[in-house]
Protein backbone atom coordinates (compact mmCIF):
# COMPACT_ATOMS: atom_id res chain seq x y z
CA UNK A 1 0.00 0.00 0.00
CA UNK A 2 1.02 3.48 -0.96
CA UNK A 3 0.18 6.38 1.01
CA UNK A 4 0.99 9.96 0.13
CA UNK A 5 0.92 12.47 3.29
CA UNK A 6 0.19 15.79 0.82
CA UNK A 7 -1.27 19.35 2.56
CA UNK A 8 -1.75 22.27 -0.09
CA UNK A 9 -0.49 24.62 1.98
CA UNK A 10 3.44 23.97 3.58
CA UNK A 11 4.12 24.25 7.04
CA UNK A 12 0.96 22.43 8.46
CA UNK A 13 2.68 19.13 9.38
CA UNK A 14 3.25 16.73 6.67
CA UNK A 15 6.88 15.95 7.68
CA UNK A 16 5.73 15.62 11.25
CA UNK A 17 2.73 12.95 10.13
CA UNK A 18 4.26 10.88 7.88
CA UNK A 19 7.47 10.44 10.58
CA UNK A 20 5.51 9.73 12.89
CA UNK A 21 3.75 7.26 10.95
CA UNK A 22 6.34 5.68 9.79
CA UNK A 23 8.25 5.37 12.91
CA UNK A 24 5.29 4.26 14.78
CA UNK A 25 4.41 1.51 12.72
CA UNK A 26 8.16 -0.19 12.90
CA UNK A 27 10.47 -2.28 10.81
CA UNK A 28 9.23 -3.24 7.08
CA UNK A 29 8.01 0.19 6.69
CA UNK A 30 9.09 2.61 3.45
CA UNK A 31 9.51 6.29 3.92
CA UNK A 32 9.93 8.26 0.72
CA UNK A 33 10.83 12.15 0.73
CA UNK A 34 9.55 13.43 -2.05
CA UNK A 35 9.79 17.37 -1.23
CA UNK A 36 12.96 16.76 -3.17
CA UNK A 37 13.00 20.89 -3.01
CA UNK A 38 13.26 20.80 0.72
CA UNK A 39 13.54 17.54 1.77
CA UNK A 40 13.22 17.53 5.65
CA UNK A 41 12.21 14.00 6.57
CA UNK A 42 16.00 12.49 7.17
CA UNK A 43 16.20 15.14 9.87
CA UNK A 44 14.14 13.25 12.43
CA UNK A 45 14.62 9.93 11.00
CA UNK A 46 18.37 10.30 10.57
CA UNK A 47 18.91 7.50 8.80
CA UNK A 48 22.19 5.72 8.45
CA UNK A 49 22.63 6.18 4.29
CA UNK A 50 23.86 3.39 2.46
CA UNK A 51 23.74 4.88 -1.28
CA UNK A 52 24.27 7.84 -2.72
CA UNK A 53 23.06 8.11 -6.77
CA UNK A 54 23.33 11.19 -8.92
CA UNK A 55 20.02 11.60 -11.16
CA UNK A 56 20.77 13.14 -14.62
CA UNK A 57 18.13 13.48 -17.43
CA UNK A 58 19.23 13.22 -20.86
CA UNK A 59 19.38 16.37 -22.86
CA UNK A 60 20.45 17.09 -26.22
CA UNK A 61 24.16 17.07 -27.67
CA UNK A 62 24.82 18.14 -31.11
CA UNK A 63 27.59 16.81 -33.64
CA UNK A 64 28.46 19.94 -35.91
CA UNK A 65 30.39 17.74 -37.94
CA UNK A 66 27.20 15.99 -38.87
CA UNK A 67 24.65 18.81 -38.76
CA UNK A 68 23.06 19.74 -41.89
CA UNK A 69 21.28 22.85 -39.76
CA UNK A 70 17.93 21.33 -41.53
CA UNK A 71 16.56 22.90 -38.66
CA UNK A 72 13.90 19.76 -37.78
CA UNK A 73 15.15 19.79 -34.08
CA UNK A 74 14.47 23.40 -33.51
CA UNK A 75 11.21 22.52 -35.40
CA UNK A 76 10.28 19.69 -33.04
CA UNK A 77 11.09 21.20 -29.70
CA UNK A 78 7.90 22.97 -27.46
CA UNK A 79 10.19 23.90 -24.93
CA UNK A 80 12.87 26.28 -27.33
CA UNK A 81 15.47 24.22 -25.67
CA UNK A 82 17.43 24.04 -28.75
CA UNK A 83 18.12 26.90 -31.44
CA UNK A 84 19.60 26.71 -35.13
CA UNK A 85 21.76 30.20 -35.38
CA UNK A 86 23.34 31.03 -38.21
CA UNK A 87 26.17 28.37 -38.79
CA UNK A 88 25.20 26.77 -35.31
CA UNK A 89 23.00 25.09 -32.85
CA UNK A 90 22.28 26.16 -29.58
CA UNK A 91 21.09 23.69 -26.82
CA UNK A 92 20.04 25.26 -23.94
CA UNK A 93 20.38 22.62 -21.11
CA UNK A 94 18.30 24.14 -18.31
CA UNK A 95 15.28 24.40 -20.79
CA UNK A 96 15.25 20.39 -21.70
CA UNK A 97 12.42 18.48 -21.02
CA UNK A 98 14.18 15.42 -22.08
CA UNK A 99 11.59 14.21 -24.51
CA UNK A 100 14.09 13.20 -27.12
CA UNK A 101 12.74 14.73 -30.09
CA UNK A 102 15.11 16.41 -31.31
CA UNK A 103 17.48 13.28 -31.35
CA UNK A 104 14.73 11.28 -33.22
CA UNK A 105 14.22 13.85 -36.28
CA UNK A 106 17.63 14.66 -36.90
CA UNK A 107 17.88 13.40 -39.97
CA UNK A 108 21.62 13.61 -40.08
CA UNK A 109 22.34 11.78 -36.78
CA UNK A 110 24.08 14.44 -35.29
CA UNK A 111 22.17 14.73 -32.10
CA UNK A 112 23.15 12.61 -28.99
CA UNK A 113 22.21 12.55 -25.46
CA UNK A 114 24.54 13.81 -22.19
CA UNK A 115 23.22 14.36 -18.63
CA UNK A 116 22.42 17.24 -16.87
CA UNK A 117 22.19 16.86 -13.20
CA UNK A 118 18.92 16.97 -11.20
CA UNK A 119 19.95 16.28 -8.13
CA UNK A 120 20.96 13.06 -5.82
CA UNK A 121 18.93 10.50 -4.16
CA UNK A 122 20.21 9.19 -0.61
CA UNK A 123 18.95 5.69 0.68
CA UNK A 124 19.19 4.55 4.05
CA UNK A 125 17.92 2.86 7.04
CA UNK A 126 16.87 3.12 10.52
CA UNK A 127 15.38 0.10 12.99
CA UNK A 128 14.67 -1.78 9.79
CA UNK A 129 12.75 1.07 8.37
CA UNK A 130 14.03 2.41 4.37
CA UNK A 131 14.49 5.38 3.80
CA UNK A 132 14.43 6.82 0.45
CA UNK A 133 15.18 11.10 -0.60
CA UNK A 134 15.93 12.66 -3.46
CA UNK A 135 17.63 16.13 -2.95
CA UNK A 136 17.33 18.53 -6.21
CA UNK A 137 20.47 20.02 -6.86
CA UNK A 138 20.21 24.41 -6.42
CA UNK A 139 19.35 25.67 -9.50
CA UNK A 140 17.70 22.92 -11.19
CA UNK A 141 14.26 23.78 -12.08
CA UNK A 142 12.48 20.24 -12.91
CA UNK A 143 11.33 18.48 -9.25
CA UNK A 144 8.79 16.08 -11.32
CA UNK A 145 11.39 14.02 -12.75
CA UNK A 146 13.77 13.19 -9.59
CA UNK A 147 10.39 12.82 -8.15
CA UNK A 148 9.31 9.70 -10.09
CA UNK A 149 13.44 8.91 -9.52
CA UNK A 150 12.26 8.69 -5.74
CA UNK A 151 9.22 6.35 -6.83
CA UNK A 152 10.71 3.69 -8.42
CA UNK A 153 12.22 2.70 -5.06
CA UNK A 154 9.08 1.76 -3.95
CA UNK A 155 8.88 -2.02 -3.18
CA UNK A 156 6.00 -3.64 -4.22
CA UNK A 157 4.22 -5.55 -0.84
CA UNK A 158 5.17 -2.87 1.73
CA UNK A 159 3.66 -0.21 3.09
CA UNK A 160 5.10 3.18 1.56
CA UNK A 161 4.92 6.45 3.07
CA UNK A 162 5.46 9.42 0.73
CA UNK A 163 6.28 12.69 2.27
CA UNK A 164 4.51 15.01 -0.61
CA UNK A 165 5.78 18.85 -1.64
CA UNK A 166 3.37 21.44 -0.74
CA UNK A 167 1.26 22.82 -3.62
CA UNK A 168 -0.97 21.33 -6.02
CA UNK A 169 0.80 21.68 -9.29
CA UNK A 170 3.20 18.81 -11.11
CA UNK A 171 5.44 18.08 -8.38
CA UNK A 172 2.62 17.31 -5.98
CA UNK A 173 1.03 15.12 -8.91
CA UNK A 174 4.13 13.55 -9.20
CA UNK A 175 4.21 12.40 -5.45
CA UNK A 176 0.83 11.47 -5.33
CA UNK A 177 0.00 9.90 -8.62
CA UNK A 178 -0.51 5.93 -8.32
CA UNK A 179 -1.03 6.21 -4.57
CA UNK A 180 -3.78 4.11 -3.14
CA UNK A 181 -4.36 6.34 -0.08
CA UNK A 182 -3.85 10.84 0.46
CA UNK A 183 -3.71 11.48 3.52
CA UNK A 184 -3.86 15.44 4.04
CA UNK A 185 -2.80 17.47 6.75
CA UNK A 186 -3.87 20.95 7.07
CA UNK A 187 -4.39 23.45 9.77
CA UNK A 188 -7.71 24.90 10.69
CA UNK A 189 -6.87 28.48 9.38
CA UNK A 190 -8.13 30.48 6.27
CA UNK A 191 -4.54 29.65 4.15
CA UNK A 192 -5.02 26.14 5.14
CA UNK A 193 -8.64 25.81 4.09
CA UNK A 194 -8.20 27.40 0.76
CA UNK A 195 -5.34 25.15 0.04
CA UNK A 196 -6.86 22.21 1.26
CA UNK A 197 -9.58 22.55 -1.28
CA UNK A 198 -6.87 23.06 -3.95
CA UNK A 199 -5.25 19.90 -2.47
CA UNK A 200 -8.54 17.91 -1.92
CA UNK A 201 -9.61 19.04 -5.70
CA UNK A 202 -6.20 17.33 -7.12
CA UNK A 203 -6.79 14.09 -4.88
CA UNK A 204 -10.07 13.66 -6.28
CA UNK A 205 -8.80 14.47 -9.71
CA UNK A 206 -7.15 11.64 -9.68
CA UNK A 207 -9.57 9.53 -8.11
CA UNK A 208 -7.58 8.35 -4.90
CA UNK A 209 -9.34 7.94 -1.15
CA UNK A 210 -8.09 10.30 0.78
CA UNK A 211 -8.71 11.62 4.85
CA UNK A 212 -7.97 14.15 6.54
CA UNK A 213 -5.56 15.06 9.69
CA UNK A 214 -5.91 19.03 11.55
CA UNK A 215 -2.92 19.89 12.63
CA UNK A 216 -2.77 22.74 15.46
CA UNK A 217 -6.53 21.53 15.72
CA UNK A 218 -7.56 24.70 17.86
CA UNK A 219 -6.07 27.50 16.46
CA UNK A 220 -8.43 29.11 13.74
CA UNK A 221 -11.72 28.49 13.34
CA UNK A 222 -14.12 25.56 12.52
CA UNK A 223 -14.69 26.03 8.54
CA UNK A 224 -12.11 23.13 7.90
CA UNK A 225 -14.31 21.15 10.10
CA UNK A 226 -17.56 22.12 8.36
CA UNK A 227 -15.29 21.46 4.58
CA UNK A 228 -14.42 18.44 5.48
CA UNK A 229 -18.18 17.47 6.46
CA UNK A 230 -19.63 18.43 3.35
CA UNK A 231 -16.90 17.02 1.37
CA UNK A 232 -17.51 13.70 3.22
CA UNK A 233 -13.91 13.31 4.18
CA UNK A 234 -12.76 11.55 7.37
CA UNK A 235 -10.68 13.87 10.08
CA UNK A 236 -8.34 10.50 11.35
CA UNK A 237 -6.58 13.01 13.85
CA UNK A 238 -6.47 15.91 15.60
CA UNK A 239 -3.36 17.23 17.00
CA UNK A 240 -4.21 20.66 19.91
CA UNK A 241 -1.31 23.48 19.32
CA UNK A 242 1.16 22.54 22.25
CA UNK A 243 4.55 24.37 22.69
CA UNK A 244 5.79 21.02 23.71
CA UNK A 245 5.07 19.62 20.59
CA UNK A 246 6.52 22.50 18.82
CA UNK A 247 9.75 22.88 20.68
CA UNK A 248 10.77 18.94 20.15
CA UNK A 249 9.51 19.54 16.90
CA UNK A 250 12.15 23.16 16.35
CA UNK A 251 15.00 20.57 17.95
CA UNK A 252 14.71 17.59 15.38
CA UNK A 253 12.98 15.28 17.65
CA UNK A 254 9.87 13.12 17.16
CA UNK A 255 6.90 13.53 18.53
CA UNK A 256 6.43 9.56 19.51
CA UNK A 257 10.35 9.45 21.03
CA UNK A 258 9.85 12.26 23.51
CA UNK A 259 6.22 11.13 24.01
CA UNK A 260 5.86 7.51 23.60
CA UNK A 261 2.16 7.16 24.49
CA UNK A 262 1.74 9.00 21.58
CA UNK A 263 2.31 6.31 19.33
CA UNK A 264 -0.94 4.61 19.55
CA UNK A 265 -2.30 7.36 18.05
CA UNK A 266 -0.39 6.76 15.12
CA UNK A 267 -1.30 2.96 14.77
CA UNK A 268 -4.78 4.12 15.15
CA UNK A 269 -4.54 6.72 12.19
CA UNK A 270 -3.15 4.01 9.92
CA UNK A 271 -5.83 1.11 10.99
CA UNK A 272 -8.33 4.14 9.81
CA UNK A 273 -6.43 4.44 6.48
CA UNK A 274 -6.02 0.54 6.26
CA UNK A 275 -9.98 0.12 6.66
CA UNK A 276 -11.10 2.25 3.91
CA UNK A 277 -8.05 0.57 1.16
CA UNK A 278 -8.85 -2.54 1.83
CA UNK B 1 11.41 50.28 -9.36
CA UNK B 2 12.59 48.22 -6.60
CA UNK B 3 10.78 45.02 -5.97
CA UNK B 4 11.13 43.12 -2.69
CA UNK B 5 10.33 39.29 -2.94
CA UNK B 6 9.52 37.33 0.00
CA UNK B 7 10.38 33.63 -0.06
CA UNK B 8 11.10 30.75 2.84
CA UNK B 9 12.13 27.24 1.25
CA UNK B 10 9.82 25.39 3.93
CA UNK B 11 6.45 26.38 3.53
CA UNK B 12 4.42 27.81 6.55
CA UNK B 13 6.83 29.85 7.98
CA UNK B 14 4.71 33.07 7.60
CA UNK B 15 5.32 34.76 3.82
CA UNK B 16 2.20 35.99 3.48
CA UNK B 17 1.32 37.23 6.89
CA UNK B 18 4.11 39.36 7.01
CA UNK B 19 4.07 40.49 3.56
CA UNK B 20 0.15 41.46 4.46
CA UNK B 21 1.71 43.22 7.50
CA UNK B 22 4.26 45.21 5.16
CA UNK B 23 1.50 45.93 2.78
CA UNK B 24 -0.53 47.80 5.81
CA UNK B 25 2.43 50.28 6.43
CA UNK B 26 4.52 50.11 2.93
CA UNK B 27 3.63 53.33 1.51
CA UNK B 28 2.77 53.57 -2.27
CA UNK B 29 3.39 49.78 -3.64
CA UNK B 30 2.26 47.72 -6.08
CA UNK B 31 1.30 44.01 -4.56
CA UNK B 32 2.17 40.73 -6.04
CA UNK B 33 1.27 37.06 -5.33
CA UNK B 34 3.27 35.42 -7.10
CA UNK B 35 2.37 31.99 -5.20
CA UNK B 36 0.00 30.74 -8.17
CA UNK B 37 0.27 27.39 -6.83
CA UNK B 38 -1.34 28.24 -3.77
CA UNK B 39 -1.97 31.81 -3.72
CA UNK B 40 -3.35 33.02 -0.34
CA UNK B 41 -2.53 36.72 -0.20
CA UNK B 42 -6.32 37.28 -1.57
CA UNK B 43 -7.52 36.17 1.21
CA UNK B 44 -6.66 39.14 3.38
CA UNK B 45 -6.54 41.73 0.64
CA UNK B 46 -10.14 40.78 -0.55
CA UNK B 47 -9.68 41.92 -4.09
CA UNK B 48 -11.65 44.06 -6.19
CA UNK B 49 -10.93 42.48 -9.64
CA UNK B 50 -10.86 45.01 -12.48
CA UNK B 51 -9.37 42.81 -15.11
CA UNK B 52 -9.61 39.27 -15.45
CA UNK B 53 -7.32 37.03 -17.99
CA UNK B 54 -6.89 33.36 -19.19
CA UNK B 55 -3.91 32.34 -18.87
CA UNK B 56 -2.77 29.80 -21.70
CA UNK B 57 0.27 27.69 -21.83
CA UNK B 58 1.55 24.34 -23.16
CA UNK B 59 -0.13 21.82 -24.96
CA UNK B 60 -1.77 18.29 -24.28
CA UNK B 61 -1.65 15.78 -27.09
CA UNK B 62 -5.10 13.90 -27.86
CA UNK B 63 -5.76 11.09 -29.89
CA UNK B 64 -8.24 11.08 -33.00
CA UNK B 65 -9.20 7.37 -32.75
CA UNK B 66 -10.71 7.74 -35.88
CA UNK B 67 -7.77 8.38 -37.78
CA UNK B 68 -5.74 6.56 -35.36
CA UNK B 69 -4.42 3.13 -37.39
CA UNK B 70 -2.94 1.55 -33.98
CA UNK B 71 0.48 1.71 -35.66
CA UNK B 72 2.37 2.17 -32.21
CA UNK B 73 4.75 4.79 -32.90
CA UNK B 74 3.39 7.15 -30.71
CA UNK B 75 3.78 4.88 -27.77
CA UNK B 76 6.83 3.74 -28.75
CA UNK B 77 8.62 7.28 -28.62
CA UNK B 78 6.81 8.80 -25.43
CA UNK B 79 9.02 8.82 -22.87
CA UNK B 80 5.92 9.86 -20.09
CA UNK B 81 3.90 6.38 -20.73
CA UNK B 82 1.15 8.39 -21.08
CA UNK B 83 -0.64 6.84 -23.99
CA UNK B 84 -2.71 3.58 -22.67
CA UNK B 85 -3.14 0.52 -25.06
CA UNK B 86 -6.43 2.18 -26.40
CA UNK B 87 -4.27 4.84 -27.73
CA UNK B 88 -5.95 7.48 -24.97
CA UNK B 89 -3.76 10.36 -23.70
CA UNK B 90 -4.02 10.76 -19.90
CA UNK B 91 -3.43 14.27 -20.38
CA UNK B 92 -1.92 14.19 -16.53
CA UNK B 93 1.23 12.17 -17.29
CA UNK B 94 1.61 13.84 -21.11
CA UNK B 95 4.49 16.50 -20.76
CA UNK B 96 3.35 18.30 -24.02
CA UNK B 97 6.91 17.84 -25.64
CA UNK B 98 4.49 17.72 -29.23
CA UNK B 99 6.83 14.62 -30.44
CA UNK B 100 3.81 11.69 -30.96
CA UNK B 101 1.93 14.58 -32.75
CA UNK B 102 5.34 15.90 -35.08
CA UNK B 103 5.83 11.83 -35.35
CA UNK B 104 2.09 10.31 -36.37
CA UNK B 105 2.14 9.13 -39.97
CA UNK B 106 -1.65 9.31 -39.69
CA UNK B 107 -1.96 12.60 -38.75
CA UNK B 108 -4.09 11.70 -36.15
CA UNK B 109 -2.56 13.37 -33.08
CA UNK B 110 -4.15 17.07 -31.97
CA UNK B 111 -2.08 19.21 -29.65
CA UNK B 112 -4.38 22.34 -28.29
CA UNK B 113 -3.07 24.71 -26.40
CA UNK B 114 -3.82 24.39 -22.94
CA UNK B 115 -5.60 27.13 -20.29
CA UNK B 116 -4.09 26.37 -17.62
CA UNK B 117 -5.41 29.30 -14.83
CA UNK B 118 -6.09 32.49 -14.59
CA UNK B 119 -4.61 36.50 -13.84
CA UNK B 120 -6.23 39.20 -12.55
CA UNK B 121 -5.61 43.06 -12.33
CA UNK B 122 -7.27 44.36 -8.47
CA UNK B 123 -7.33 47.12 -6.11
CA UNK B 124 -7.09 46.33 -2.99
CA UNK B 125 -7.59 48.70 0.41
CA UNK B 126 -3.73 48.79 0.36
CA UNK B 127 -3.20 49.49 -3.12
CA UNK B 128 -3.44 47.88 -6.38
CA UNK B 129 -2.61 44.06 -6.95
CA UNK B 130 -1.28 41.43 -9.27
CA UNK B 131 -2.21 37.98 -8.66
CA UNK B 132 -3.34 34.60 -10.09
CA UNK B 133 -5.17 31.22 -9.98
CA UNK B 134 -3.05 28.37 -11.52
CA UNK B 135 -5.35 25.25 -12.17
CA UNK B 136 -5.38 22.29 -10.07
CA UNK B 137 -2.50 19.72 -11.45
CA UNK B 138 -1.42 22.48 -13.71
CA UNK B 139 2.06 22.52 -15.47
CA UNK B 140 3.58 26.13 -16.53
CA UNK B 141 3.88 27.57 -12.68
CA UNK B 142 7.36 29.24 -13.78
CA UNK B 143 5.80 30.89 -16.96
CA UNK B 144 2.56 32.30 -14.88
CA UNK B 145 5.01 33.55 -12.04
CA UNK B 146 7.22 35.43 -14.71
CA UNK B 147 3.79 37.00 -15.82
CA UNK B 148 2.12 38.27 -12.94
CA UNK B 149 5.27 39.51 -12.02
CA UNK B 150 5.54 41.94 -15.45
CA UNK B 151 1.97 42.40 -14.43
CA UNK B 152 2.63 43.81 -11.08
CA UNK B 153 5.72 45.77 -12.37
CA UNK B 154 3.03 47.11 -15.28
CA UNK B 155 0.57 48.37 -12.74
CA UNK B 156 3.29 49.91 -10.80
CA UNK B 157 4.34 52.21 -13.73
CA UNK B 158 1.06 53.25 -14.37
CA UNK B 159 0.33 54.34 -10.77
CA UNK B 160 3.80 56.15 -10.64
CA UNK B 161 4.71 53.86 -7.91
CA UNK B 162 8.22 52.89 -7.13
CA UNK B 163 8.06 49.51 -5.16
CA UNK B 164 6.57 46.03 -5.80
CA UNK B 165 6.16 43.65 -3.02
CA UNK B 166 6.01 40.14 -4.31
CA UNK B 167 4.93 36.93 -2.01
CA UNK B 168 6.93 34.31 -3.21
CA UNK B 169 6.22 30.15 -3.50
CA UNK B 170 7.98 28.36 -1.14
CA UNK B 171 10.47 25.47 -2.68
CA UNK B 172 13.75 26.20 -4.56
CA UNK B 173 12.24 24.78 -8.13
CA UNK B 174 10.77 26.20 -11.16
CA UNK B 175 7.98 28.87 -9.62
CA UNK B 176 10.93 29.95 -6.93
CA UNK B 177 13.36 30.18 -9.92
CA UNK B 178 10.68 32.92 -11.77
CA UNK B 179 10.20 34.66 -9.01
CA UNK B 180 13.45 36.06 -7.50
CA UNK B 181 15.02 36.61 -11.31
CA UNK B 182 15.66 40.50 -11.53
CA UNK B 183 14.54 41.19 -8.02
CA UNK B 184 16.18 44.25 -5.96
CA UNK B 185 16.29 41.99 -3.08
CA UNK B 186 14.74 38.80 -1.62
CA UNK B 187 13.81 39.01 2.17
CA UNK B 188 13.87 34.88 3.43
CA UNK B 189 11.35 34.50 6.44
CA UNK B 190 12.98 31.47 8.09
CA UNK B 191 11.17 29.29 11.58
CA UNK B 192 14.31 28.82 14.45
CA UNK B 193 13.43 24.58 13.70
CA UNK B 194 15.92 22.07 12.37
CA UNK B 195 14.01 22.07 8.96
CA UNK B 196 13.93 25.76 8.85
CA UNK B 197 17.52 26.28 9.24
CA UNK B 198 18.04 23.54 6.69
CA UNK B 199 15.50 25.04 3.92
CA UNK B 200 16.88 28.41 4.80
CA UNK B 201 20.64 27.12 3.51
CA UNK B 202 19.05 25.92 0.20
CA UNK B 203 17.46 29.07 -0.52
CA UNK B 204 19.84 30.83 0.20
CA UNK B 205 22.54 28.97 -1.88
CA UNK B 206 19.78 29.71 -4.57
CA UNK B 207 19.47 33.20 -4.07
CA UNK B 208 23.84 33.02 -4.23
CA UNK B 209 23.21 30.63 -7.46
CA UNK B 210 21.42 33.91 -9.30
CA UNK B 211 23.50 36.34 -7.81
CA UNK B 212 20.38 38.13 -5.67
CA UNK B 213 20.97 39.75 -2.76
CA UNK B 214 19.12 38.74 0.27
CA UNK B 215 18.03 39.71 3.82
CA UNK B 216 16.85 37.38 7.00
CA UNK B 217 13.87 37.62 9.09
CA UNK B 218 13.34 34.77 11.67
CA UNK B 219 9.59 34.27 12.54
CA UNK B 220 8.49 32.81 15.86
CA UNK B 221 12.05 33.14 17.23
CA UNK B 222 11.17 32.13 20.33
CA UNK B 223 10.22 28.79 20.17
CA UNK B 224 13.92 28.29 19.93
CA UNK B 225 15.87 30.92 20.31
CA UNK B 226 19.64 29.35 20.11
CA UNK B 227 18.45 28.02 16.69
CA UNK B 228 17.14 31.23 15.89
CA UNK B 229 20.97 33.03 16.79
CA UNK B 230 22.53 30.28 14.72
CA UNK B 231 20.77 30.95 12.10
CA UNK B 232 21.30 34.47 12.36
CA UNK B 233 25.08 33.66 12.71
CA UNK B 234 24.87 31.49 9.82
CA UNK B 235 23.46 34.48 7.16
CA UNK B 236 25.56 36.88 8.87
CA UNK B 237 28.91 34.94 7.50
CA UNK B 238 27.22 34.65 4.16
CA UNK B 239 26.52 38.21 3.28
CA UNK B 240 22.80 37.91 4.11
CA UNK B 241 21.88 40.74 5.79
CA UNK B 242 19.56 40.16 9.21
CA UNK B 243 16.63 42.42 9.60
CA UNK B 244 15.46 40.62 13.03
CA UNK B 245 12.87 38.80 14.94
CA UNK B 246 9.63 38.41 15.03
CA UNK B 247 8.15 36.57 18.05
CA UNK B 248 5.77 33.68 17.81
CA UNK B 249 2.18 35.59 18.34
CA UNK B 250 -1.28 33.59 17.91
CA UNK B 251 -2.40 37.02 16.77
CA UNK B 252 -1.48 36.06 13.36
CA UNK B 253 -3.60 33.70 13.33
CA UNK B 254 -6.44 35.74 15.01
CA UNK B 255 -6.24 38.48 11.93
CA UNK B 256 -6.05 35.88 8.77
CA UNK B 257 -9.43 34.30 10.74
CA UNK B 258 -11.00 37.95 10.21
CA UNK B 259 -8.85 38.61 6.73
CA UNK B 260 -6.78 41.41 8.26
CA UNK B 261 -3.41 42.50 8.47
CA UNK B 262 -1.87 41.89 11.57
CA UNK B 263 -1.26 45.67 11.72
CA UNK B 264 -4.95 46.34 11.05
CA UNK B 265 -5.72 43.37 13.73
CA UNK B 266 -3.94 44.70 17.18
CA UNK B 267 -1.44 47.27 16.01
CA UNK B 268 0.30 47.01 19.85
CA UNK B 269 0.40 43.41 19.46
CA UNK B 270 4.32 42.02 19.54
CA UNK B 271 3.61 40.47 15.90
CA UNK B 272 2.34 43.52 14.73
CA UNK B 273 5.16 45.31 16.54
CA UNK B 274 7.96 42.72 15.11
CA UNK B 275 6.10 43.16 11.37
CA UNK B 276 6.63 47.06 11.78
CA UNK B 277 10.61 46.91 12.98
CA UNK B 278 11.37 44.53 10.02
CA UNK B 279 9.85 46.40 7.53
CA UNK B 280 11.58 49.34 8.50
CA UNK B 281 14.88 48.00 8.13
CA UNK B 282 13.80 45.98 5.17
CA UNK B 283 13.08 49.90 3.56
CA UNK B 284 16.45 51.34 4.73
CA UNK B 285 18.03 48.33 2.78
CA UNK B 286 16.34 48.75 -0.05
CA UNK B 287 17.23 52.44 0.10
CA UNK B 288 13.75 54.02 0.00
Amino acid sequence: MIISVASGKGGTGKTTVATNLAVSLGPGVQLLDCDVEEPNAHLFIQPVMEEVKTINTPVPQIDMQKCTLCGKCGEICQFKAIVVLGKTVMPFHELCHSCGGCMLVCPAGAVTEVGRELGVIERGHRDGLEFVHGRLRVGEAMSPPLIRKVREYTRRGSLTIIDAPPGTSCPVIASMKGADFVLLVTEPTPFGLHDLKLATGAVRMLGIPCGLVINRSDVGDDRVKAYARAQDIPVFMEIPFDRRIAEIYSRGHMIVEAMPERKAQFVNLYRQIEKIVS
Amino acid sequence: MKELVIISGKGGTGKTSLLAGFAAVAKDKVLCDADVDAADLHLVMNPQIRERHDFQSGHTASIDQDKCTRCGLCRDVCRWDSIDEDFVVDPIACEGCGVCCYLCPEKAIDFPLNTCGEWFLSNTRFGPMAHASLGIAEENSGKLVTLIRQQGRKLAEENHMDLLLTDGPPGIGCPVIASIGGATALLIVAEPTVSGKHDMTRVAELAAFFKVPAMLCVNKFDLNPEQAGAMEDFAAARGIRVMGRIPYDPVFTKAMVQGLTVVEYDAGSPGAMGVKKIWEAVARGLEI
